[in-house]
Order: structure tokens, then C-alpha cells, then sequence
């Protein structure tokens, strides 16, 4: 019953400034903050970037509290990323070292380069988790073919990696429902899928994975057959429903993102 | 008659604590007796499933107790193990959890948990098989290989081979064709008679339940309004038709006759009582 716990695509439904933007903008949006934390420096740049995100949670009406829960499976590699900053940074000339003990050294840089560091991943997550949290699944793919559009110049098939996408999306909870339903029925003629050493575990995933693989099948090939019932061939020529337009928030937002961008990789260059 | 399954007060809450919670059964004192031939019925979502997985321990009660002959099968964790053999559960669309290579590798992979001899895995494979009408040489086929009605047989027979005494089929015959329902549902028949063993079928079909079941339990949104003989529960036709079930459709035209003004009994749930009704309604002997 552990599956139903999960939750994917995380999308938090809600009718806030935030969820409303054009999913290209929060696209960009995020891809231009990353690259700018990427620029920041000192406690000027790292301090406006944070009021930004913290800003922009607050709009979007998410809970700070659901937003630090989604970091737990960051945590390790935070905390791992920060003591490796805390030891290794070597000390500016001059700087005397905070604490010293066998082959380890803290200098007072290393501090800073840690904190900073995992101010960093943190922000970046967060980020991240802004778009996904306030963006349908469906409105993220159709904003990445959108944005990617032009490459389909150079050939790279876009429409088709969306769509992939989209029908993944789509599947995941069906196919959960699906392993929900053959584990019980396993189960039920005495399957054991939680005790025994790992190989004993693994082998008792066979009578799940074997049905869960044949089903997926049938079902890919079932909407295959549906999808060429109504002509679907592909996305040349293909209109859409909702068709996607920048408003006026967009463009504000677009501005400011790049004059943001733009003045903390300025500020970068100063060490501030 | 002597109870062998029992609920107490079962109550059932899915996704507890979140804005999803939402209760499946309530407070439901379900009784099973030794030897019968029950039917559920209830319409999707009425809460049905989530009772039969109980029944098994597949899912814990968020309160209530489940007791097989008169245990509790939560109170020890050897006792709950060994409730999900004595008591089977044949899910809906069986035939979606087969994963062997051959037919009989399949049917032997319940009797294998249970950790039995070599000999007897093989008696018991064969006898399930039998049962469900397999001839021997599709035992060693690929179960992807068959029909649908047979690959349902397989998967019923998967769990026959661990000779429960109570068997629970969850819409044993949906998506069938007639031939292929008359198939299981002779399959089963022939199970209950020669083991004595107690079997519950969900449906929502009523002509099939009206036709082979001894007892009936209406399930609707997690409680049960009613239950009894066929007779009992048709009886409260039109709650039944409220509740989006209905009566069986002889019965539906039976009453029709009589608003009509004819002089028969109402009473009527097959199409044998339907024959039986009309010819002493004609004032001629049944043959």
C-alpha cells in the first residue's frame, strides 16, 4: 500500500499569480535563476536571489513547510557537499585556521564556501520545485516543446520527446494502480515481497515485474491503435487546444528575470 | 449454521489523515457461513473489494476485527499468513498476474509458498486443473498462449491449488462470453460441492447471483442495507434500484405482468422459477 504514498508530478492545483504565468516564462523563469546562482558570490547577490525565491513561494500560496519536506532526499548529498567546502577550502594568506584537528583544517573561507554552497543546492532545488509545484505536468511539456520548437530546424525530434514525455506522465499513476493490484493478487497466493536477503527479495519481484512488463505492453500497444484511430501521425501540422500566449505578467516577469540574471552576474564579477 | 468468517464492526479509511481520507466500510458485521454459496453484490466503489481484501488479511482494518473461524487474524502474525491460504482470493481480471513459463509452473506457485512437499504441489496442481476443467496438455503451455476464458481458468485454478476453504472470486466472470461464464461458473459450482468449501463471489450481475447463490449481501457505500436469500433481498426491489442495482430482469418482467392485471406470482428470480411460475399460472404440471 506504500505505492500510493508517492507522489509524482507534485502539482499543486491553485489560481495564484504564480500558476497562472505562461509555463514558458516559470521555464525560463528557472533556467535563467539557476544560471544566475550559478553567478552569485557574496551575501549581496546570494541575499537578493533568496528574497526573489522566498517572494515568489509566498505569491504562489505554497507552503514553505510542503516545499522543505520535498528536500529531504537532498539532504545527503547537502550535507556531504558541505563538509567537503568545510575542510578543503584552503585559508586566504594571513587567515588563521577556526579549529584544527588530525588531518582536518577550518578555515574560516571553508565556512563561508560551505555555507554558500549549500545555500546554493538548496535555492536550486527550491527552484525547481517552484515550477513543478505551481506547473502542470502537461503545461511543463507543452512550454519545453514550445521553447525547443526552433530545434526542430536542426531535425532533433522535439514533438516526439514531448509526447513521450506526456504519455509517461500520464501512465505513471496508472501503472502504480497496476503494481498496487498484481502485488496484492500475489500476495494472496502467498507471495512474500518483505522478508529474505536481497537475491530472495529480488526474485520475488519476478511475479510482479513479468505481468507489470506484459501490461505496459498491451496498454502501449492499445493506445497506439487509438492514437492512429484519430490520425494521429505525428506533429507536423498538428494545432493545439490551448493555444499558449504571453500576457502582460509574462513580459514583466521575463524583464525582470533577465535584468535579474544579468545585475547579480554583475555584481558576481565584484565578489559581492 | 456455523460461522467461519466473521467481521466485527469493520471499518475501513483510505488515505487516513489527508484531505483524501475518505471511508470505504463502515462499522460492517459481515458473516459467512460454513458451506454456503454467498453472493455480494454492490455497485463499483460501493466499498465490496475493499471488504473481500479484508477477508484475506491483504488489508488491515483501520478498526474492527476479521475473525476466521472465530480468531482474530490480526492478533498473530502466523495467524494472518495463514489466513491468506485458507481463505483464497481470486482477483478481478486474473488473468494479468500469470507470469510462469508454462501453465503448471503458474497453478504451482500458491502451493509452493506454502512450502509443501514436491508430491503434493503436484497433486494439488493436477486436481486444480481438473477442476477447472484443463486438459492435461495445456499444463504445459505458456499461459499466454491461451484464450482469455481459458487464461482466467489458469489463474482460478492458481489459487484453488492451495485448497482454501473458503474461495472468494471478485467478478469471477466480468468480460467473459457466455460460454466462457457457464465455464467458470460450473468450475466453481463443481469446487463448492466437492470440497464443502464455503465460496463468495462479488457480481453485479443479479441474474447470475439469483441463479446460484444461497445468500446475498448488498453492499452500498460501506454498509450493508440488506441481506438473505435471494428471495429476502429482491424483495426490497426498488431500494435496490435506488441504490443502482436492480432486480433480475425476469423478475423486473414478472412484475410487469402483474401490474397488468395477470395472476402470478411475483416471486420469480431464474428462468426456471420463471417456466415453473407460468405453467401453474396456465394451470399445467412442470415436467
Amino acid at each position: 500500500m506504500a505505492m500510493r504514498d508517492i507522489t509524482l508530478g507534485q502539482y499543486f492545483p491553485g489560481d495564484t499569480p504564480v500558476h497562472r504565468l505562461d509555463p514558458r516564462t516559470k521555464l525560463l523563469f528557472t533556467v535563467l535563476y539557476i544560471v544566475a546562482l550559478f553567478m552569485a558570490k557574496g551575501v549581496l547577490t546570494y541575499g537578493i536571489l533568496l528574497a526573489v525565491l522566498l517572494g515568489s513561494i509566498a505569491v504562489s500560496k505554497i507552503k514553505l513547510k510542503v516545499m522543505l519536506k520535498g528536500l529531504k532526499p537532498i539532504i545527503f548529498i547537502a550535507v556531504v557537499t558541505g563538509l567537503l567546502n568545510l575542510f578543503y577550502t584552503p585559508g586566504t594568506e594571513g587567515e588563521t585556521p577556526l579549529l584544527s584537528f588530525w588531518i582536518f583544517t577550518v578555515y574560516p573561507a571553508g565556512l563561508r564556501a560551505a555555507a554558500f554552497m549549500v545555500l546554493r543546492i538548496v535555492m536550486l532545488v527550491l527552484c525547481t520545485f517552484l515550477l513543478t509545484y505551481t506547473t502542470s505536468p502537461i503545461l511543463i511539456t507543452d512550454g519545453l516543446e514550445m521553447l525547443l520548437g526552433p530545434l526542430k530546424k536542426l531535425h532533433l525530434p522535439i514533438h516526439e520527446l514531448a509526447m513521450m514525455m506526456s504519455i509517461a506522465l500520464r501512465f505513471i499513476p496508472t501503472l502504480i494502480e497496476e503494481t498496487d493490484k498484481i502485488m496484492s493478487a500475489q500476495k494472496a497466493r502467498g507471495a512474500d515481497f518483505e522478508t529474505g536477503n536481497l537475491i530472495q527479495k529480488a526474485k520475488s519481484l519476478v511475479p510482479l515485474l513479468v505481468p507489470l512488463f506484459i501490461s505496459a505492453f498491451r496498454r502501449a500497444d492499445e493506445l497506439a491503435v487509438a492514437m492512429e484511430c484519430r490520425c494521429y501521425h505525428g506533429g507536423e501540422g498538428r494545432t493545439r487546444l490551448k493555444v499558449l500566449r504571453f500576457g502582460f505578467n509574462d513580459y514583466v516577469v521575463l524583464a525582470a528575470t533577465l535584468t535579474l540574471c544579468v545585475g547579480v552576474g554583475v555584481l558576481g564579477r565584484f565578489g559581492w | 449454521m456455523e460461522p467461519i468468517l466473521r467481521t466485527e464492526q469493520l471499518n475501513h479509511l483510505y488515505s487516513a489523515g489527508t484531505p483524501f481520507q475518505h471511508a470505504a466500510l463502515v462499522d460492517v458485521d459481515f458473516c459467512a457461513y460454513r458451506g454456503e454459496y454467498l453472493g455480494i453484490i454492490g455497485r463499483t466503489g460501493s466499498g465490496k473489494s475493499t471488504l473481500v481484501q479484508h477477508l484475506n488479511g491483504l488489508l488491515k482494518p483501520t478498526s474492527g476485527r476479521v475473525l476466521l473461524e472465530g480468531e482474530d487474524i490480526w492478533s498473530d502474525k502466523a495467524l494472518t499468513r495463514a489466513a491468506r491460504f485458507k481463505v483464497g482470493l481470486v482477483f478481478q481480471y486474473p488473468e494479468y498476474q500469470l507470469f510462469e513459463e508454462t501453465v503448471y509452473k503458474d497453478i504451482s506457485f500458491g502451493p509452493k509458498n506454502m512450502g509443501l512437499s514436491g508430491e503434493e504441489i503436484d497433486r494439488r496442481v493436477r486436481e486444480a486443473a481438473a477442476f477447472v476443467g484443463l486438459p492435461d496438455d495445456v499444463l504445459e503451455q505458456s499461459p499466454f498462449a491461451l484464450s482469455g476464458g481459458q487464461k482466467r481458468r489458469v489463474a482460478i485454478a492458481g489459487v484453488i491449488a492451495m485448497d482454501p476453504s473458503v474461495l472468494i472470486l471478485d467478478e469471477p466472470t466480468a468480460g467473459l462470453d457466455p460460454l466462457g461464464v457457464e465455464q467458470v461458473l460450473s468450475n466453481i459450482q463443481a469446487y463448492h460441492k466437492a470440497k464443502n468449501a464455503t465460496i463468495i463471489v462479488v457480481s453485479h450481475s443479479m441474474e447470475e447471483m439469483a441463479r446460484t447463490a444461497d445468500r446475498l449481501v448488498v453492499i452500498h457505500e460501506g454498509k450493508i442495507p440488506f441481506q438473505g436469500t435471494p428471495k429476502e433481498v429482491f424483495a426490497h426491489g426498488h431500494a435496490l434500484e435506488k441504490m443502482g442495482l436492480g432486480v433480475p430482469q425476469v423478475t423486473r418482467v414478472f412484475s410487469r405482468l402483474r401490474t397488468f392485471g395477470a395472476d402470478i406470482d411475483p416471486a420469480v428470480y431464474t428462468v426456471e422459477q420463471a417456466k415453473n411460475a407460468v405453467l401453474a399460472a396456465l394451470g399445467k404440471e412442470a415436467e
